[in-house]
């Protein structure tokens, strides 16, 4: 929808619009794949707990919308059942949702096409960076010519949001309560689908230290800084794992 | 203040401030900040790393402090599970199918068979 009229707005050329809505169609057939099950199947595991706790449909299918970051609608959830005040709940979600922005900055220049992309643009697509899309994005544009990637990758986050959405409106509506070792293996499939997906997007050996020092990092400063470990697993991990890359690859250089 | 934590719009006004706007800024700061940011700079690479880092943080903490029904599983077992993940991931030539099969049939084999 927001990027139908992404389309038009670029339609001078006859070409370009061609080309962009062509682009964005491959993008929505792209969605249809298996990330996108198993990110409907943990929203299956979501509404789950947001019955539990009482929400209505209208405020899952909202924070669904609205958040599109199933970890902070998580931490959003639990706040709320908690009966959390304002603020406290906004800082709880803030908190968990810090990791979009260097994942945003990172994503921004593979998507850009010099200065013919506008910066409204980026601030719609930006809606769709969450770690499904983040990972596919990060996989698969590199290779594609430069002015097919924003196209592409609206149209794969709005089709994977819109689809999840309708999942999770039926899944809320008709599946009975999943309870026992079901409900704790769809738990399990975020971590476990972000672990891997995380693996295979990796492009460099550095980029894989920085998934296993975040692994080891992330439990120890939760133990020690909770709150802050998330920003500090992120900070110190990357970095560390960067500085050593740069020196094992570019040890002639420095 | 009970009056306004039950009112009918109290939810949504939550889902708007500490929800949507609570998340969506990052992206919006994201998308400023990546500025003139060049994909082939160092810079970019540690940007990239942090990212990674900080997401794998996530994943950790998912794992080990979760909450609600996962969190009754006991923590050898969720270990259990991602461990055999990522061994059928490898035997499998890196098929992403293959470590969430073979984590998610240790863990919900597992936790049957002990409750």
């Amino acid at each position: 929808m927001t990027s139908s009229d992404m389309d038009i707005d670029e339609g001078e050329d006859p070409s370009e619009f061609e080309g962009g809505a062509y682009w964005f169609r491959q993008g929505a057939k792209g969605a249809f794949c298996l990330p996108t099950l198993i990110l409907m199947m943990a929203f299956v595991g979501f509404t789950s707990l947001a019955r539990e706790v009482g929400l209505t449909l209208t405020e899952v299918l909202l924070m669904s919308l609205f958040m599109w970051a199933l970890p902070s609608i998580v931490v959003l959830t639990g706040a709320m059942s908690a009966g959390a005040g304002l603020i406290s709940a906004a800082i709880a979600v803030a908190l968990s949702a810090v990791r979009l922005m260097p994942m945003t900055v990172a994503l921004m220049p593979v998507l850009r096409d010099g200065k013919r992309t506008k910066t409204w643009h980026m601030l719609i697509v930006s809606h769709f960076v969450a770690v499904t899309a983040w990972v596919f994005a990060m996989r698969n544009l590199p290779s594609m010519p430069r002015a097919a990637r924003l196209p592409f990758f609206a149209g794969f986050g709005s089709t994977v949001h819109f689809v999840v959405l309708c999942s999770t409106a039926l899944s809320y509506m008709v599946l009975p309560a999943v309870e026992g070792p079901i409900a704790a293996g769809l738990v399990l499939l975020t971590p476990i689908y972000f672990m891997f997906s995380m693996y295979q997007a990796s492009r460099t050996s550095g980029d894989k230290a920085a998934l296993i020092l975040g692994l080891i990092l992330g439990p120890v400063f939760y133990h020690f800084f909770p709150g802050a470990d998330l920003l500090l697993t992120g900070f110190v991990g990357g970095t560390v794992a960067f500085v050593g890359w740069l020196f094992a690859t570019r040890r002639a250089e420095l | 203040m009970s009056e306004v934590y039950g009112s009918w719009w109290w939810p949504y006004v939550m889902i708007l401030v500490a929800g949507f706007l609570a998340t969506e800024c990052w992206r919006w700061i994201g998308v400023f900040a990546s500025g003139k940011l060049r994909e082939d700079s160092l810079l970019f690479a540690w940007v990239r790393a942090v990212a990674t880092a900080l997401i794998a943080g996530i994943i950790a903490r998912l794992v080990l402090f979760p909450e609600g029904v996962l969190g009754d599983v006991p923590v050898w077992l969720r270990l259990a599970a991602v461990a055999s993940g990522v061994v059928g991931y490898k035997l499998l030539n890196d098929r992403l199918m293959a470590g969430i099969i073979s984590a998610e049939f240790v863990l919900i084999g597992g936790w049957a068979f002990l409750i």
